[in-house]
């Protein structure tokens, strides 16, 4: 097959940040102990959020749906332990602005008791394609590399779009993140089992192990793992960030670009995260949802780095605590990785499933310098991987010039900070795109509206039209009728009785005519 | 911990450490041999004219960001690189005078009247240069014969100095230097009167490649020595604060049509070597041409920039009006830029009409 001739091809651009693993990559997974609370937000995927389907008070196993949704691009929530439902309520989640969002607060009870309705499937590795997707839609799983789109989409290919290959993405291309490395060093076996689900599902024959060269463990572990499992095969890529993103990561190894506005499964290949693959594999075999992962505490900024199996919902705070606390001085504390993670301002803000790290920083580690004007060196152009001109977004974003940015293609930035990174002026870059990209969108709604009560107003004056030009017609042919009746009467011999009829058939008339 | 004192800003946290004080630094270094060449060939007054115009440049940059109420703006070093990029096209023994208005020319209207750097439309140097040009012809286009340092006749630190400073206002004295035409100049001025190229050269004055190439020609300050430039804008591209795109295009609109007229009628018009390491050529295509705030930013447009430049650059040393063309073709293409950039964006990623 054409597509495993594996010649890597270079995406465009990417950076080479300091990789700062060195931190956390040696350490072994642990378990979390038990919070005191959880918060658990309804909306942890990208599409529309859960409906709460438990009230405080309830008392809940380990593994219970807690969040439900009819929706189709959502994923159902579960309960991380059993325990007490304490509350539902409006708590802070991990945005910078200090957003808050609905959460399912609980109060374990310490007992961890699995719901004992969940069941795997009988014969997993033979089962259909639906019978799986629907083990992996009910247990929530979402992508895990960090996008949380809905798996059980993106195992359901558009009919007449085959796909050849499928890539686990152990790239991991973000600085200080090991958990993914950890992960695939650790549970590789499971990786590889989700991942043959996975291909089951989709009908696929042949699956890439994507792993960056500078995690040799990993890839040590997947190339264990795969031995003598048939159409498995581990690549080992140069390391370049942003090669952990889906488009590149398919450009990379099928040479082939994801249609602007398309689906991955355009180029014949998909691609799922390895930490997925194992919640996958889990869902599948034991009905498990996704109610854990694997998070990455690091940064100078923190006593003891570690990589820390935790349940979905733990404040941030308590990650921190266990890992020996922060160091005096701490400057920053972001969620994720420091090219596309968000800044914290509240530790109470819960892990969720797009949580893969947690990076406390001192000073010296991040970027503290002013932004200064643009001098167009073209760094950014050099950098960027989707090959936009982002110095040219942003001057448009700062000046409000939103009617020229779909003409510089804003909306196809995939927002990973190579150009701010690599640009010598400090210029948030990201950030003023984001903007662009947000005042673009509320330009098109406002559009929308207008056309909507345009066309509502223009359905309108048609309908008013109609019923004047209705009544018209009723009046005319009334006018004809009582015409005719006159001529009639005129024409027949005189009746008897004249008198009750005749005042009786002009009457409407008169009626319509004082309306009008 | 108090959860405001955490910074709060947007993504990337982490950034490679590039800066435009440390970019402008790597220019103003590897344009440094040849200002040293410059001094070491024409005495100590070129010394001076590099200071003066570099000086004029970083305080009408700081008078200016006071009058404009901004914060000081020397520390990115650009002024000072303009100051220093003009003080090279000039003649060594340009009067103060003649520094002081150039440098104050190239920050005040070049630059800062636009709103400073980044805003600028034409290179600050180069428009300087061109308005030097057209309002001092006469004081801009003597050229005295090199005196080298060390050499018989060699100045003093004073004697340079008071050359620059001995006439206030019209012809530098020259003291024993004789004012004698560029290697382009006796050529336009040779082929013009129906010479042949070799007649135009050869004889008395004694054109020979290699001194021309090295630098021990007369011409304006740092433009004469091809090697010493070519070395500079070699760092910057191993530097890569210049691309390839620029340069090694601006070259070949230039050469290509040499060696074509060349053959053509070589008694007419002078070899492609002679195009390369006269004038201002390597110097306006590694230094001048490759401004980054006055040239594309797409890969392709700073190869339609380069060529333009380059085949401007010829148009006006063979047929133009001055013997010289780099200044003219880069400030003409200057305002190209925006056109050049609107219609060279690269395809983006997934909208190739194949994929």
């Amino acid at each position: 097959m054409g597509i495993l001739n594996l010649a890597l091809k270079k995406f465009h651009g990417g950076v080479h940040p300091k990789e700062n693993k060195d931190l956390a990559k040696h350490c072994p997974i642990e378990e979390l102990p038990m919070p005191k609370r959880l918060y658990v937000p309804l909306q942890q995927h990208s599409g529309t959020a859960c409906e709460p389907c438990v009230k405080p008070g309830d008392k809940v196993f380990k593994g219970q749906l807690i969040g439900r949704t009819i929706a189709n691009v959502s994923s159902p929530v579960h309960a991380p332990t059993s325990g007490t439902i304490e509350a539902i309520l409006d708590h802070v989640v991990g945005h910078y602005s200090g957003l808050t969002d609905q959460c399912v607060v609980l109060l374990p009870d310490g007992n961890d008791q699995w719901d004992p309705s969940l069941k795997g499937l009988d014969n997993p590795f033979e089962a259909d394609s639906k019978a799986i997707r629907d083990k992996v839609r009910d247990a929530g799983v979402v992508g895990l590399g960090g996008a949380v789109y809905p798996t059980h989409i993106k195992l359901s290919p558009p009919r007449g779009k085959p796909v050849d290959v499928m890539l686990i993405n152990g790239v991991e291309c973000e600085p200080y993140i090991t958990n993914d490395t950890r992960i695939m060093e650790e549970r590789s076996r499971e990786i590889v089992e989700g991942a043959q689900l996975m291909m089951r599902a989709i009908q696929c024959s042949s699956c890439l192990i994507c792993i960056e060269a500078n995690k040799p463990g990993a890839i040590q572990a997947m190339e264990k793992a795969v031995e003598g499992v048939p159409n498995f095969r581990v690549v080992v890529l140069p390391v370049r960030y942003p090669q952990g993103a889906k488009n590149q990561l398919i450009e990379a190894i099928t040479h082939r670009q994801v249609p602007s506005g398309g689906r991955s499964t355009d180029t014949g290949a998909t691609v799922q995260n390895v930490a997925t693959s194992a919640a996958v594999r889990d869902a599948v075999l034991y009905g498990r949802p996704l109610i854990r992962r694997v998070v990455t505490v690091s940064g100078r900024g923190i006593v003891r780095p570690a990589n820390l199996d935790v349940p979905i919902g733990t404040p941030i705070q308590d990650l921190i605590d266990h890992c020996g606390g922060l160091k005096p001085g701490v400057q920053q504390i972001i969620m994720n990785g420091p090219m596309m993670g968000t800044a914290l301002h509240d530790l109470q803000s819960p892990v969720v499933k797009a949580t893969a790290a947690v990076l406390a920083f001192m000073p010296n580690e991040i970027h503290n310098e002013p932004e200064q004007p643009c001098i167009r060196c073209g760094n950014c152009l050099e950098v960027c991987p989707v090959e936009l001109t982002p110095c040219e977004i942003v001057w448009r974003a700062k000046h409000d010039l939103i009617d020229q940015l779909p003409e510089v293609h804003v909306k196809d930035c995939i927002e990973c900070g190579s150009c701010a990174y690599a640009c010598p002026a400090n210029i948030p870059l990201v950030h003023y795109i984001r903007y662009g990209k947000m005042a673009v969108a509320a330009k098109r709604n406002e559009k929308e509206k207008t056309e909507m009560t345009r066309l509502r107003n223009q359905a309108k004056l048609a309908r008013l039209e109609a019923e004047k030009a209705e009544k018209e017609r009723k009046k005319e042919e009334m006018r004809l009728a009582s015409e005719a009746r006159k001529k009639a009467a005129a024409a027949a011999p005189k009746p008897a009785a004249d008198a009750p009829a005749a005042p009786a058939a002009p009457a409407p008339t008169s009626t319509v005519e004082s309306h009008s | 911990m108090s959860m405001t004192s955490l910074k709060i800003s947007s993504s990337p946290f982490v950034h490679d450490g590039t800066s435009i004080p440390a970019i402008m630094q790597a220019v103003i270094w590897s344009l440094l041999p040849a200002a040293a060449l410059g001094v070491m060939v024409f005495g100590w007054s070129a010394l001076f004219v590099m200071l003066i115009t570099t000086l004029a440049c970083v305080i009408t940059e700081r008078i200016l960001n006071a009058i404009r109420s901004r914060p000081s703006t020397i520390g990115d070093q650009s002024a000072a690189l303009t100051g220093l990029l003009l003080a090279m096209t000039m003649p060594s023994n340009s009067p103060w005078w003649l520094c002081v208005v150039g440098g104050v020319f190239a920050i005040l209207l070049g630059k800062q009247l636009y709103g400073g750097l980044g805003y600028n439309m034409f290179n600050p140097a180069l428009i300087a240069r061109v308005f030097l040009l057209i309002s001092f012809p006469v004081q801009m286009t003597t050229w005295p014969a090199p005196v080298p340092l060390l050499s018989e006749h060699a100045h003093t630190l004073s004697e340079g100095l008071a050359m620059i400073l001995s006439a206030p206002f019209g012809t530098p004295e020259l003291l024993d230097a004789l004012s004698t035409a560029t290697p382009l100049g006796q050529y336009r001025t040779e082929t013009g009167m129906g010479h042949t190229v070799r007649e135009a050269l050869g004889g008395n004055f004694g054109f020979d490649l290699f001194s021309a190439a090295t630098g021990l020609i007369k011409g304006s300050l740092g433009e004469t020595s091809a090697i010493l430039l070519t070395l500079g804008g070699i760092y910057l591209l191993r530097k890569r604060i210049i691309t390839w795109h620029i340069p090694i295009t601006m070259l070949l609109g230039c050469i290509v049509p040499a060696i074509i007229f060349w053959l053509i009628d070589p008694t007419k018009y002078p070899d492609p070597l002679f195009h390369l390491v006269t004038g201002g050529l390597i110097i306006g295509a590694f230094f001048m041409a490759t401004d980054m705030v006055t040239s594309p930013v797409t890969p392709m447009g700073q190869i339609i920039f380069g060529l333009g430049c380059g085949i401007l650059t010829y148009l006006i040393r063979t047929w133009g009006g001055y013997p010289e063309g780099v200044s003219f073709a880069i400030v003409i293409m200057n305002a190209t830029v925006p056109l050049i950039d609107q219609y060279s964006r690269p395809v983006t990623y997934g909208k190739k009409k194949s994929a």
